[in-house]
């Protein structure tokens, strides 16, 4: 490390401890008694911290019909199907959208930035009748199938593989790789960086997603975690009751999202140490 | 690339085309929607007084700070990062990207304990004890602050997915192409930066940027948090989605809602083909 590492490292760690301050909150949130959830102004550390509110949390449904672990169930299936099924969708359709002259290539990658801008309140009841249309109420199809197509990720993939040379794949297919072969042994390597960054997203969007168990799941047996959550802080406001197992369910939401981010990010810092593209 | 497309169309496609129509219809989440017309653009643009007051010079400004400002600022952070040893690397990625990763929910209690409108907020007891103020400031609730702080936050919280394709952008240059222009004579790393850097990750400077326009004009859950209420106080954090919502959930109105939605669209397009005129890759290249 030379002189201006060493700086940059002071600074950057203070901003990045003021950037923290969220994580650190949720943390010590989830920790604190109930008479210290209550303290105004919120105290960002817990004083005396206690496992009380994961019990609250796992207790509270002991008497439902549902225990909490079938909503935690039903949002691993969910987010595991459909964070897979993002990314590949996208990557298929950025590949020909990037590296393929056909008519209406440039409609359809306009169509899919235009959707980008849309508000989502416009689409969701059109959304709501088709799904009940196609029969997916109450299915994980439901869950999934609505998801599945994210322009954000295929307008990130496309504008990563555009930077890939052409050259590179016209003689991956003189040496005889088939179109796909091209696309999955030399394209999907070199955009490695943008396929981590798009998991990200991609994981969080259908985890967090209550959206659809909100509109398309009637039976209590398919809705998710988020849905579940949101039951609980719906009327919070005024209540005492429960919060101190909201707090637990914030934490149980935000560590996946935590640890995709970092597999993700160590992916992306480790494609660059040996890539040999351009 | 067919399943995309045909996901796409079903579940993105054809509810914007029936979100187009709505547009033009009456329509109250109960009853069908019945055909109106131009009513509800005629009723925007000439009566609808909130909206021409408030809503339009609070979202341009808005999004003329936020926009630019968060842009350039995860640009720099980016570069920053990429300085580093790859093993300090995703820690401050982390960092820096924690405001998008948590949310709303930690983003309001974290600025709400700044700006408690009482003696206990830490910027108003700092400013009483230092005497630059009689009595404590109600920052969320009154107008003439509320803007501010709104901006405040929303670059705070700007680093998101804009920011990781820039970082891994950046990265992704390769490191031959400065020693190449070291012997070709560039000496600083401001023109390393720009005679290399930019050029090199054109794709991903324009992703960020159309995200960073979609997200500032599409934004507007915080002014309603910070504040506890929509309509904000005297309309001074009110943006584009907040009198989406406030008319499609509040009043019912879904027909209006959808015609001020495509009214939204339709700047955001216009924002974007800006971008791309600037960014956007040239004829020839």
């Amino acid at each position: 490390m030379d002189k201006m590492q060493i700086w940059l490292v002071l600074s950057l760690t203070l901003l990045s401890a003021f950037m923290l301050l969220p994580l650190v909150y949720i943390f010590n949130h989830a920790f604190k008694p109930l008479h210290e959830l209550f303290l105004f102004p919120p105290t960002f550390f817990v004083e005396q911290p206690t496992m009380q509110n994961f019990y609250e949390l796992l207790s509270l449904t002991e008497s439902a019909v549902l225990p909490v672990t079938r909503y935690m169930l039903n949002s691993l299936i969910v987010t595991v199907l459909s964070t897979i099924g993002m990314v590949v969708l996208g990557a298929l359709c950025a590949y020909p959208l990037s590296k393929h002259e056909f008519p209406g290539r440039k409609l359809i990658f306009g169509g899919i930035l235009l959707s980008l801008m849309v508000a989502v309140e416009t689409m969701g009841i059109p959304r709501y009748v088709i799904v009940k249309h196609l029969g997916l109420m109450n299915t994980y199809a439901g869950h999934v199938l609505p998801l599945l197509a994210l322009p954000v990720g295929v307008f990130l993939l496309k504008q990563f593989m555009d930077q890939v040379p052409n050259e590179l794949l016209e003689a991956a297919k003189l040496d005889g790789a088939s179109d796909f072969g091209v696309f999955r042994r030399i394209m999907l390597p070199l955009v490695t960086p943008a396929m981590a960054t798009i998991t990200i997203l991609a994981f969080q969007t259908a985890w967090n997603n209550a959206e659809t168990s909100a509109l398309f799941m009637q039976s209590d047996a398919m809705k998710t975690l988020p849905f579940y959550i949101t039951t609980l802080t719906a009327n919070l406001a005024n209540n005492v009751a429960r919060q101190g197992a909201a707090s637990a369910a914030a934490l149980v939401m935000f560590i996946p999202n935590l640890l995709i981010f970092i597999a993700s990010q160590r992916k992306v810092i480790a494609t660059m140490a040996h890539s040999g593209i351009k | 690339m067919a399943p995309f497309l045909l996901l796409f169309g079903t579940f993105i496609v054809v509810p914007v085309i029936v979100g187009i129509l709505l547009g033009f219809t009456y329509f109250n989440s109960i009853e069908f929607p019945k055909w109106a017309g131009w009513t509800n653009y005629q009723m925007l643009f000439s009566q609808d007084i909130i909206f021409l007051q408030h809503i339009i010079p609070n979202t341009f400004k808005f999004a003329l700070f936020v926009g630019p400002v968060g842009y350039v600022m995860a640009f720099m952070l980016a570069w920053l990062i990429a300085q580093l040893p790859s093993t300090l690397r995703v820690w401050y990625a982390l960092a820096m990207y924690t405001p998008s990763l948590t949310g709303g929910l930690a983003l309001v209690v974290v600025w709400q304990v700044m700006f408690t409108g009482d003696r206990t907020g830490y910027i108003n007891s700092f400013l009483l004890n230092w005497g630059f103020i009689e009595k404590p400031i109600l920052f969320t609730q009154d107008k003439d602050y509320l803007m501010t702080i709104m901006i405040v936050v929303s670059i705070w919280a700007s680093m998101g997915l804009g920011f990781l394709a820039i970082l891994a952008g950046i990265l992704g240059v390769d490191k031959q192409l400065y020693e190449a222009a070291r012997i070709d004579g560039i000496r600083s790393r401001l023109q390393e930066i720009w005679y290399i850097t930019i050029p090199m990750m054109k794709p991903q400077m324009l992703f960020a940027a159309v995200m960073s326009i979609v997200g500032t004009l599409k934004s507007g859950g915080i002014g309603t948090q910070l504040s506890g209420m929509n309509p904000t106080p005297d309309y001074a954090g009110q943006l584009f989605m907040n009198h989406i919502d406030d008319y499609a959930f509040t009043r019912l109105e879904l027909g209006y809602a959808s015609a001020v939605s495509m009214v939204l669209l339709f700047v955001t397009i216009i924002g974007s083909r800006f971008l791309w005129y600037l960014f956007g890759p040239k004829e020839g290249e």
